[in-house]
């Protein structure tokens, strides 16, 4: 099977958590101060790639059935997790995550929170902010680098992805210097839910036993299927008029102490 | 015991997310698509995609709902 569809998942997954974390590290540096906040970045990053750098070689010593079964099983679930939240944003049923707002709140959140130091760290607060963004909005890019590199074993290839999109977010993000806030994050959302959800499904029932019509080719009917199943269910939810975005807090509150 | 619980609590809303029914249908569409391949001999490929259309579509339905 190609590395292709592994490198433009991971990289499609990839940069929309990393348009996430951007937002928090910008409000971090920008309200409070640079230095601890890519402390708190560079920790993070730092106990990502270890968790990559021992799961990763680890989880491939696995028998390749067990690993597919254990693999698409979690995978279909967290792929579902994506699109179910994607077509509920799509069909007005739910917010759209909206980074402009989502800053604005970081921010207000920043100014309002006291100075402290600790060790090297000069502010505690834009360190630890910094670092939980990252981890966290992190820790879904390495299940799915660790998951889907496993089961294709080609931990590389999905590594180069993820680095890809991270370097294209924080290239774009150093110029623009603001959220992000014109990604299509909710459509990016979907085309990754179909895509784990898909890869899931085909190697799950693969792990089960199954022998797949056209093997890998069967992919080539899953992805379109899953993709226009998920999309007739976004028509049939959609509402009327779309659900107002979460209120964002106004320039008054963001500037006040 | 508390920070134990909040570390399996993170787990669970981070693999399982809001509908853990998602998970469970998921998870038996497997076990049966093992059984029916290993004991039956039945080559159920289709099985597994019926479950997650239907698990999807139930799910939604429920989100929409409340």
């Amino acid at each position: 099977m190609s590395a292709l569809p592994l490198v433009l998942t991971v990289f499609v997954a990839c940069a929309v958590e990393a348009v996430e974390a951007l937002t928090i590290v910008l409000a971090a540096g920008l309200t409070r101060e640079w230095r601890s906040t890519f402390q708190g970045m560079a920790a993070a990053l730092v106990v990502l790639a270890a968790i990559v750098a021992v799961l990763g070689p680890t989880i491939t010593l696995l028998p390749l059935t067990a690993l597919r079964l254990v693999v698409g099983a979690l995978l279909a679930i967290f792929g579902l997790q994506w699109l179910r939240k994607a077509i509920l944003r799509a069909a007005g049923h739910k917010s759209l995550h909206d980074e402009a707002s989502a800053y604005l709140r970081e921010v207000a959140a920043a100014k309002a929170a006291g100075t402290s130091s600790r060790g090297r760290v000069h502010d505690w607060y834009a360190f630890t902010l910094s670092f939980k963004g990252v981890l966290l909005e992190g820790l879904e890019v390495v299940f799915i680098v660790i998951t889907f590199g496993a089961s294709q074993h080609n931990v590389g290839a999905a590594v180069i992805g993820a680095v890809a999109a991270v370097l294209a977010v924080a290239v774009t993000g150093i110029l623009v210097r603001a959220p992000l806030a014109r990604v299509p994050e909710n459509a990016m959302k979907f085309a990754v839910g179909v895509m784990l959800t898909s890869f899931g499904i085909f190697w799950g029932a693969e792990g089960a036993g199954v022998s797949w019509p056209g093997q890998d080719a069967a992919l080539l009917v899953l992805v379109p299927l899953v993709a226009l199943v998920a999309l007739g269910y976004t028509v049939l939810l959609r509402r009327p008029r779309a659900v107002q975005p979460a209120s964002a807090p106004t320039s008054e509150e963001v500037t006040s102490p | 015991m508390r920070r134990l619980r909040s570390i399996g609590a993170f787990w669970y809303d981070f693999v399982v997310g809001d509908d853990w029914r998602v998970a469970v249908i998921v998870v038996a569409a497997l076990a049966l698509t093992a059984v029916l391949v290993h004991v039956a001999g039945v080559n159920a490929w289709w099985l597994l995609p019926v479950c997650v259309f239907a698990a999807l579509g139930w799910s939604l339905r429920r989100a929409t709902r409340s």
